[in-house]
């Protein structure tokens, strides 16, 4: 058998808050293909994506107040999964009934359980407070890319590619030159890293807006399987950003969460916040521009990875040091598998 | 050519495991053995590959790579040199007889020979020769312009000498240490032409000659290729302590396993690749050391080496003494997402 690449039993975004609302949106998450949709109240709703009787996607029916209508033979579907009206019969048939996924609203995301919903507890919603709060602006957006959303994570673990891939706006030479730290938990791994007395490169020049050599930190927080968000930030240097205090500095959280789609493709959300400038709305379009153009960098390079993944299906990575990082990531969603793949053992019945 | 090859994703053994069975065994120096293995597929297996194989380590089931001498076929040649303070590999590889399975996986080659480079100058010293083998091979096929240069103890410890005189000829310069021979690395790296590229397998003292001189030499980086083998040092193998204070933990690393073992064994976690002293993933940081680092990685230049900040755990030992390090581990609570650390059902 092969061997699973994402854990079932997680929180997955599905969807930011403002794209889903009174239609039917089909997403495929974890290999389990969903219609997300928001009921009269604005409570989200994620259904299996296919009728019970025929398995027509009920995407491609019609919403009828909190239910679903298939499209192909009328059945109607409440929130819960249950079948509320079948065509042509005064009863309605017991067992109809299509998968309702667990799903929340938190921190302007809309988070799905693809896995077992009786382990589905709101309180393991990653805190990641940023986008919904007011000392922070930003905004943020979603790219689907063609790859397994582990290289989205490996991208990410190691920012050294910042300096070839983002040359023209957060990389430079200083920072591939940097040392780094990488510590890990249980379903946790962290990169720490410090560019000190250097020039910053054009973009975060832009955003502190002082001249001079700047103390530059990245830290990288990653919580299992797909939740990661960015500390980054330049502060003029020697006003004791490493020491603690970057308040003359400029500081984001930049969070970064690929959901798995299928093995080989993700939904990859992404959001910058920064808690300066904070009225300036012009301030987060131009940051969202500036991040979706540092996206389309990434996508670019994962992609054509998969690519060539792909072309070698025998290939076994050699990995760096650079990679610790990465390594850490892939343990911890790796021990998350491994939990839910373990043969179960039988007990015997008393 | 190749009519077939390992395909680990389609091969349903275990992990990439496949069968094996030693096929033949043959003693090419008094302390270098052959072992021909017999696999039920024709292996892909470039110059410069080696074979990982499982063995029993100190009860435990382990594996070790070593490099191949030589395909045919569906068989394929690594040889072991008995080490005598062996982390249990060659103990082991030295108990086997015709017959026997063994598990291997597919080759990998993380040494591969260049094409069209004017001339190659292949440097082993003692069981560094077993990559070599198979590169000279392919090189004299190739017509390539090259010349090997191997050292050894003595004359007894030359492995494959008949059958690299009968392929190179006045090309195979033969050095033997007893008989007062030794490589003049720098006149060898100036008969080089410009753009000739240096591939070089052997201990670590030979190894860090050869870099030095290289770059003395004001010559590229990327046309000096080498592999080591983690097992030579510059100090006798001596068992030493680890002290991990952030985990409250004393562990003893015994003559015959690296600290990197010995951590896993005592369940620090470490992250590694090559457990060659090449990838530096395994490097850790070193808090306070009573005694010598023996450094034996290649990851780390030589100012870092002096530095003794961090040491490379697969190879790198401490000669007598004890070496207090921190390792990565900080826990789930030492990051901002809340409660993490309870989604395998138990709070339900």
């Amino acid at each position: 058998m092969k061997q699973p690449t994402f854990p079932m039993n997680a929180w997955y975004v599905a969807a930011w808050d403002a794209e889903i609302g009174r239609t039917l949106v089909s997403r495929t998450i974890c290999n389990r293909k969903m219609v997300l949709y928001r009921k009269l109240d604005g409570t989200p709703v994620a259904l299996e994506d296919a009728c019970w009787h025929r398995l027509v996607p009920l995407s491609i029916g019609t919403l009828q107040g909190d239910d679903v209508r298939c499209g192909y033979h009328g059945m109607v579907f409440g929130p819960n999964g249950r079948c509320t009206h079948m065509p042509t019969q005064e009863t309605i048939n017991p067992s109809a009934c299509v998968r309702a996924f667990p799903i929340e609203q938190r921190h302007r995301f809309l988070w799905v359980w693809p896995g077992d919903p009786a382990m589905a507890d709101p309180a393991l919603i990653p805190e990641l407070p940023w986008p919904d709060d007011a000392e922070w602006a930003g905004d943020g957006s979603m790219t689907e890319v063609k790859a397994d959303y582990r290289l989205v994570i490996d991208n990410l673990m190691d920012l050294t590619h910042e300096t070839y891939v983002h040359a023209s706006s957060i990389g430079n030479e200083a920072l591939a030159e940097a040392p780094f730290d990488a510590y890990h938990g249980e379903r946790t791994a962290r990169v720490e890293r410090w560019v000190l007395n250097e020039e910053a490169p054009p973009f975060w020049a832009g955003q502190l807006g002082k001249a001079g050599k700047t103390d530059r930190w990245q830290i990288i927080n990653f919580l299992a399987p797909s939740v990661i968000y960015l500390e980054v930030g330049v502060a003029p240097a020697g006003t004791g950003a490493p020491e603690g205090d970057r308040s003359q500095g400029v500081d984001m959280r930049v969070l970064h969460l690929p959901t798995p789609s299928t093995e080989k493709s993700c939904y990859y959300f992404w959001a910058h916040l920064r808690n300066y400038n904070i009225a300036d709305q012009g301030h987060t379009r131009r940051v969202l521009n500036a991040g979706g153009g540092i996206m389309l960098e990434d996508e670019e390079i994962i992609e054509a990875q998969q690519r060539a993944i792909d072309d070698h299906p025998d290939h076994v990575f050699y990995n760096l040091n650079i990679d610790a990082g990465s390594m850490w990531a892939r343990r911890a969603i790796d021990r998350m598998i491994a939990k839910e793949t373990a043969p179960v053992m039988a007990v015997a019945a008393e | 050519m190749s009519v077939g090859v390992l395909d680990r994703a389609g091969d349903a053994a275990a992990d990439g495991w496949n069968h094996g069975r030693i096929d033949a065994i043959r003693d090419v120096t008094p302390t270098i053995r052959e072992f021909t293995i017999a696999l039920d597929r024709v292996p892909t297996c470039a110059p410069g590959s080696h074979l990982k194989v499982q063995v029993a380590a100190e009860g435990r089931s382990d594996h070790r790579s070593y490099s191949v001498v030589g395909a045919t076929g569906t068989t394929i040649r690594i040889a072991v040199k008995r080490q005598p303070d062996s982390r249990g590999g060659s103990a082991y590889m030295w108990t086997l007889s015709i017959g026997d399975a063994i598990a291997v996986a597919a080759p990998r080659c993380d040494f591969p020979l260049t094409h069209g480079a004017p001339h190659y100058l292949l440097l082993a010293g003692g069981v560094g020769i077993t990559p070599m083998v198979a590169m000279a091979e392919q090189l004299a096929k190739r017509g390539a312009s090259l010349r090997m240069v191997y050292a050894a103890r003595s004359a007894e410890e030359f492995a494959y000498r008949l059958e690299l005189s009968e392929l190179l000829g006045d090309r195979l310069a033969l050095f033997a240490a007893d008989e007062s021979q030794s490589v003049n690395i720098a006149t060898e790296i100036d008969r080089l032409p410009a753009d000739g590229e240096l591939y070089m397998c052997g201990p670590l003292g030979l190894m860090e000659a050869v870099r030095h001189a290289w770059e003395a030499a004001g010559r590229p980086r990327g046309k000096l290729r080498y592999e080591t083998f983690g097992s030579s040092g510059s100090h006798p193998v001596q068992s030493f302590t680890v002290k991990v204070p952030r985990l409250n933990a004393e562990i003893l690393v015994r003559e015959n396993e690296s600290m990197l073992d010995a951590l896993e064994a005592a369940g620090v976690e470490v992250v590694f690749e090559c457990r060659r002293g090449e990838c530096g993933l395994c490097a850790i940081q070193i808090v306070e050391l009573e005694g010598v680092v023996d450094h034996r990685d290649v990851f780390f230049s030589a100012r870092q080496h002096r530095e003794n900040t961090q040491l490379c755990a697969c190879v790198s030992r401490i000669a007598g003494g004890s070496v207090t390090i921190d390792p990565a581990w900080r826990g789930d609570d030492a990051f901002a997402f809340a409660s993490t650390n309870t989604i395998d059902g138990e709070h339900v």
